[in-house]
């Protein structure tokens, strides 16, 4: 054992030192000016800005489900924080989670208590606010199978639970949904809707409307075969579930259904868009965001990518995948869908946040929904029909040369199409998007989104895979990079009106937290170096910062304590996608790790370290 | 039996006496046969010897100093979506392969007891789906990962590509130890920052 411990000690040290890799070229992505389309010239003068009472009514200062409102504005009415003082927040108390994985969810504030649910084992905390330092009330373990772990794309999140009518309703990793009674923690009911021997997680945070219960699955690198379900909220039972691929009758289209485009229009295109059997596991997860619509009674739902990556497998438009559809919440029946993505080759969910709005367009209010894709668009569509009004890029592209408003469709640029045995260079934007699930917030006070985004790229080679069940189903090797500039991150304010954005912040790493935003014109960020940020709504200058223990990508919230004083509440804690190099098992040395994000992350270690910790900020009071 | 596995039959043999050492008593096989049982250790905690216990599976011989087999591990570990976790030895879905960290044991022997019986955190039991000939060319590439002759190939930001023979070596420890000239601090490895 010596001789041998010597004869390897004299080999020598790796030859390969991990560097993060150039920025792409400006040349390389095109300019929004030359892509970004819409059916008519701006025409603000015809209304202000804002969403409807009904999906956002007054503000009650709770903060029930993650987009604070149905209108996902994720706007805090409270203004006791504002550019002038915020420089004097402090933390209030913080709680460890006890959780060193990735922590997406948002905190929910609701009768005076505090429910944060964490990463895989997903339990759940409730902290009394009305007792100095919040105890803890509550805590309520699901016990999620361990096996699920292993089949967990993007290190093992979940984006946050929801309280209604007396429950706090979450997901867990193996794929159950779960409703706990909001007093005591105990579970009034639990619901086992995926499979993880067929790839099956859930990480998204359940809609709660009507009573009823909207969730989707995870798994789109996993071959599954994707779904939104629908489950009564008194009793968990399952009232249906639309398939996102596969016959009309598993999608839940029928005589209702009336899609804008004609590339949409058709039977079965669910199946006669791909080759034989393979939508069925074709991917086309939810695991984003559901957006209840309570003006239009509409169910909107983000389907994420066809599997697997490597497109030469799966020639068609692969539909109903990295698209959306508008459903009947009673039935789950399709109203309409548009494709963001037809026949996605770049990873590209569609799955973010639906923003629901009334805007002034083309000399009209009209109600629209602004969608901020992966592909790089920023997204306005009129929410009755599914037209897309306009369709500007926000951060790096290539992929595309602008959205088609007679077609819907992108214009391809071949030349960033992948292809099977040969590295494409130079993808922008990155798999994971010009911007990922983490929500934007809008503030009728402005008028502005403000988008926490990405700006990276990527080499992408496909190659030959097979489907193994309970397996990953991807087929590529892929590397990221940072897009144009270097800043692998960015804050951009944008007005959706005039389509263009009013300022940008520049982030040495990819902005992985959502944005919350206040009435006192404050917007709260956190940074994957563990930075939690406040820039002004107006100007985007910086206000104030907080170094917190670990990276943050949860979604910060603003929320009126017992004590009539306004609080700000955020969970660190560095994973996700774009942070497994911290808090999964990965090695910076590997650039394919991690789906090919570790190629552009390999030097986090080397800002934060993996953690677990709600924060509560208050002014002095 | 080697003289080890006596010393190892005789400590259990006394450990029973006080209800220990059986780990399931509803199934217990006689005592006697304790000692015999030419089971792969999965832990570096081997009460009642005074160092971890080495078995050596006589099927491993045929795997050590074997391009052939590293090779077509690798190849393997493309088809079979071991990839797809794993990366090129990275990690992602499931853990890195190529640091100096064995959670279950970094012998030929004990890989291919992982690939065979999966393992609960989210490794799929791949015993009786792929031929077990295949089992161990996968178990030679996995020990190939963290060699520091395969570390040292690596010419890009893709490990893993020229797999070196598993040398004989490697295969008298008990598997809990990390090789010299392989590493956890990722960080020293990376350049460009600041």
């Amino acid at each position: 054992m010596r001789t041998a411990a010597l004869i390897l000690a004299l080999a020598p040290l790796s030859a390969f030192s991990q560097t993060i890799p150039s920025p792409v070229p400006e040349n390389e992505v095109f300019k929004r000016e030359d892509i970004g389309h819409a059916l008519a010239a701006p025409t603000p003068q015809a209304g202000h800005t804002a969403a409807s009472a009904a999906n956002s009514p007054a503000d009650d200062g709770q903060w029930v489900m993650p987009s604070k409102d149905y209108a996902s504005t994720r706007f805090s009415s409270l203004k006791e924080i504002t550019p002038e003082n915020v420089k004097n927040l402090k933390p209030d108390f913080s709680f460890s989670l006890g959780v060193n994985k990735g922590q997406e969810a948002a905190p929910i504030v609701a009768n005076n208590t505090m429910y944060v649910v964490t990463a895989y084992p997903n339990i759940v905390y409730a902290l009394d606010l009305t007792k100095p330092g919040a105890p803890l009330k509550w805590s309520f373990a699901p016990k999620p199978a361990a096996a699920s772990q292993g089949i967990a794309c993007c290190d093992v999140v979940n984006r946050g639970g929801s309280v209604d009518n007396g429950k706090y309703i979450f997901n867990t990793l193996d794929g159950q949904t779960i409703a706990v009674d909001i007093n005591t923690g105990k579970p009034l009911w639990r619901t086992q809707l995926g499979d993880i021997n067929r790839g099956e997680t859930m990480t998204m945070a359940p809609t709660v409307a009507q009573g009823r219960v909207f969730v989707g699955d995870s798994g789109g690198e996993m071959g599954v075969h994707g779904w939104v379900t629908a489950l009564d909220e008194n009793t968990g039972k399952l009232l249906w579930r639309g398939y996102n691929t596969g016959p009309d009758a598993q999608v839940l289209i029928g005589a209702d259904f009336k899609p804008h485009y004609a590339g949409d229009q058709g039977k079965d295109l669910g199946v006669t868009s791909w080759p034989p059997q393979a939508w069925q596991i074709g991917g086309g997860a939810a695991w984003g965001w559901l957006t209840f619509d309570a003006e239009l009674n509409s169910l909107y739902t983000g389907v994420g990518n066809p599997g697997p990556w490597n497109q030469t497998q799966r020639p068609g438009d692969n539909k109903w995948t990295a698209g959306i559809f508008s459903r009947d919440p009673a039935s789950g029946s399709a109203r309409w869908f548009y494709q963001y993505s037809p026949h996605d080759e770049h990873d590209y969910d569609g799955v973010n946040e639906q923003i629901l709005l009334d805007m002034p367009f083309a000399g009209k209010m009209q109600k629209v929904l602004i969608h901020i894709d992966r592909n790089g668009y920023l997204y306005v569509i009129e929410r009755n029909t599914g037209t897309v009004l306009s369709a500007d890029p926000y951060g790096p592209v290539n992929t595309s040369r602008g959205i088609d408003l007679q077609t819907g469709r992108p214009i391809i640029n071949e030349e960033k199409q992948t292809k099977l045995g040969q590295t494409v260079r130079n993808i922008c934007p990155t798999a994971s998007g010009a911007k990922d699930w983490n929500p934007s917030s809008f503030s009728p006070q402005t008028e502005l989104l403000y988008i926490p985004h990405e700006n990276m790229c990527m080499d992408w080679m496909n190659a030959e895979v097979s489907y193994i069940a309970g397996t990953p189903y991807v087929g590529a090797l892929v590397h990221m990079k940072p897009g144009p500039g270097g800043n692998r991150g960015e804050l951009t304010a944008w007005d959706p009106v005039q389509r263009r954005p009013v300022w940008a912040v520049k982030e040495n790493f990819p902005i992985w937290s959502g944005t919350v935003v206040t009435a006192g014109d404050v917007v709260f960020y956190g940074t994957m170096d563990g930075w939690f940020k406040a820039v002004n709504a107006r100007s985007g200058d910086l206000l104030w910062r907080y170094k917190v223990d670990s990276g943050v990508i949860g979604q910060p919230i603003s929320y009126r304590g017992p004590d009539g004083h306004q609080y700000i509440a955020v969970l660190s804690g560095v994973g996700g996608w774009s942070g497994a190099v911290v808090s999964g098992p990965v090695d910076p040395r590997d650039g394919s790790a991690a789906l090919g994000m570790v190629n552009v992350m390999s030097d986090l270690p080397k800002y934060t370290t993996a953690g677990g910790t709600l924060y509560v900020f208050s002014l002095p009071h | 039996m080697s003289s080890r596995y006596l010393t190892k039959f005789a400590a259990c043999s006394a450990l029973l006496l006080l209800g220990g050492c059986n780990r399931n008593p509803q199934s217990a096989a006689p005592p006697t046969e304790q000692g015999d049982v030419h089971g792969v250790i999965d832990s570096a905690l081997d009460p009642g010897v005074d160092h971890s216990l080495v078995t050596s599976d006589p099927r491993v011989a045929a795997y050590l100093n074997n391009a052939d087999a590293v090779n077509t591990g690798k190849r393997l570990f493309g088809q079979y979506n071991c990839s797809g976790c794993h990366s090129n030895g990275g990690g992602g879905m499931g853990p890195d392969l190529m640091d100096d960290v064995w959670t279950y044991g970094g012998r030929l022997e004990q890989i291919h007891q992982t690939l065979v019986q999966g393992r609960p955190n989210g490794m799929p039991s791949w015993g009786g789906k792929v031929p077990d000939e295949q089992l161990w060319q996968l178990s030679a590439y996995v020990r190939s990962m963290s060699l520091p002759q395969t570390l040292a190939a690596q010419t890009d930001n893709t490990p893993s590509q020229s797999p070196a023979p598993v040398p004989p070596e490697v295969e008298q420890d008990a598997g809990w130890s990390p090789l010299p000239a392989t590493t956890n601090d990722y960080t020293s490895t990376i350049k460009g920052v600041d």
